[in-house]
């Protein structure tokens, strides 16, 4: 029996996991895939716990029952990986051998990495929206905000889901509005970048949303420290913002047994080829979703069209054949805009995101970098599309590869 | 890509300025680089950019200051005094490489 362990059963873990288990015979293959817990949470939806459009419990399922049958599932602590004996070794002491590995761990905020985030105000006047404690804490906030200085807030780059903060600060400032006390609010966006997200053209488009709802944007902010006595953010060239509400994106970093396992890079991402995911240290090991260090964005996109081209390579390997596909950097996300609208950004390694329609040209229905209401009900209807399509490992079908069908070059050199 | 004179040598740049091939960078275009933005070089630049100089041609990506201060051991709040106001950017410029990525 050849050995497949797939560490994490997140977005990435889990598709793959169950892709494979339909590519490989299974008198041949034992596939183990290890989690620290058995609680898979539909991360996107997030975003909308604080404004009330989710119960938490609409987001949680368990991984054990969306694994196929035929896989064994491990819950456990990840101590270290040893990539030499080829062994994952748990926090009981287990250990569990492997032929071909599949780190699929992820990206995490961790707040304790910047001084003062933890203090006596986290969790009073300082949320983050990222984990399902934060985002549930945040919508009582909200609810409770009476007015004043909302600040949403970056630590550095790079997050999962980039385009999130921008989102919950559009919701916010829509949510304010319907609650008529929109004026009694000073909305700010705090950001390391010089400006409101990371391609130029997207980030003209999307500045100039923030500049339409009175969103103030203070640029290349990179924070030191919170001074939560006096409610300010401090930055390293000692700029300083003042909140009433602070809603922060904490530092993301990979996971800490691969720091242990001397694998990482300085947070913790694992070096990978960009095109097969295939570790450029050890290669029967492949990094899928945001635990790798690929130049692209951390998203359930990346890690959905990365997971169609490596199973086909992972079955071209094992066989010793050389791996044909090869990623090019897709990903494709809905922006939230507020009042029932959204805007779709699809784009890749070479390729910023584009005004446009998607996937066809000017029907559509989608809008590339424009707001209507069909991609927000396009970004509801994904939920449905996560559970019943993605993770059971189902083809969608959208190109996999970036199409420029339908997209618009503006004139370059502006 | 245009080409322009910087002192004695003539060098690809991008239309930010930033050089766009590795290997035309020197030392002494570097401290010319850095006068023209109002930065004169000691030690603890040069420490800094020995470090990114080192390091991209194994990642084929400029560092990002997390990874100069954790890498070179230059603090963040170092890095801001020696390179004011953007950091990231400046020492991309000296050090002759591609504008950081910011991120994606």
């Amino acid at each position: 029996m050849k050995r497949l362990v797939i560490l994490g059963a997140g977005t990435a873990g889990m598709m793959v996991a169950n892709k494979l288990r339909r590519r490989l015979p299974l008198r041949e293959w034992q596939i183990t895939v290890v989690d620290r817990d058995d609680v898979h949470l539909y991360q996107p939806g997030l975003l909308f716990v604080p404004f009330g459009v989710y119960r938490p419990a609409q987001l949680t399922r368990s991984r054990r029952r969306l694994l196929r049958s035929g896989i064994q599932f491990l819950t456990g602590e990840i101590e270290r990986i040893d990539p030499v004996a080829k062994t994952v070794r748990l926090g009981d002491g287990t250990a569990v051998g492997y032929d071909y590995l599949v780190v699929a761990t992820g990206t995490s905020p961790r707040p304790d990495q910047t001084p003062g985030m933890l203090g006596a105000e986290w969790r009073k006047s300082i949320f983050d929206f990222y984990s399902y404690e934060g985002s549930v804490a945040l919508a009582d906030a909200l609810r409770d905000f009476t007015g004043g200085r909302l600040v949403v807030h970056i630590v550095d780059q790079p997050i999962k889901c980039p385009v999130a903060p921008l989102e919950f600060t559009f919701l916010a400032e829509a949510y304010f509005r319907s609650r008529g006390m929109r004026d009694q609010v000073e909305i700010v966006y705090a950001t390391p970048l010089s400006g409101a997200f990371t391609k130029p053209i997207a980030s003209a488009r999307l500045g100039d949303m923030l500049d339409e709802r009175k969103i103030a944007v203070e640029a290349d902010f990179l924070v030191e420290r919170i001074d939560s006595e006096r409610k300010m953010l401090v930055s390293y060239d000692e700029r300083e913002i003042e909140f009433d509400l602070l809603v922060t994106v904490p530092l993301n970093m990979g996971a800490d047994f691969i720091a242990r396992s001397g694998l990482g890079d300085e947070l913790n991402y694992v070096p990978v080829d960009k095109h097969t995911f295939q570790s450029t240290a050890y290669p029967d090991i492949f990094v899928l979703g945001d635990a790798a260090d690929l130049p692209i964005s951390k998203a359930g996109s990346v890690a959905h069209f990365a997971a169609e081209i490596f199973t086909g390579n992972f079955c071209q390997y094992v066989e010793g054949h050389p791996m044909t596909g090869s990623f090019d950097g897709h990903a494709n996300c809905f922006v939230e805009s507020g009042d029932g609208k959204g805007l779709l950004i699809d784009f890749n390694y070479d390729t910023e995101p584009l005004p446009g329609s998607f996937p066809l040209p000017v029907v559509g229905p989608l809008g590339l970098l424009r707001e209507n209401a069909r991609n927000h009900w396009g970004k509801l209807a994904f939920r449905w599309i996560y559970w019943h399509v993605l993770l059971p490992g189902r083809r969608l079908p959208v190109p996999t590869h970036l199409s420029m069908t339908g997209k618009k070059q503006p004139d370059k050199e502006i | 890509m245009p080409v322009v004179t910087i002192g004695p040598a003539e060098v690809h740049v991008d239309a930010e300025g930033f050089l766009t091939q590795y290997g035309e960078w020197t030392e002494e275009l570097a401290a010319q680089l850095a006068a023209q933005i109002g930065i004169e070089l000691t030690d603890a630049h040069w420490k800094a950019i020995s470090f990114l100089r080192a390091d991209y041609p194994q990642r084929g990506e400029t560092a990002t200051l997390r990874r100069v201060s954790t890498l070179a051991g230059i603090p963040i709040k170092q890095l801001f005094v020696l390179f004011p106001g953007k950091p990231a950017k400046k020492m991309a410029y000296v050090a002759g490489l591609p504008k950081p990525r910011g991120c994606v």
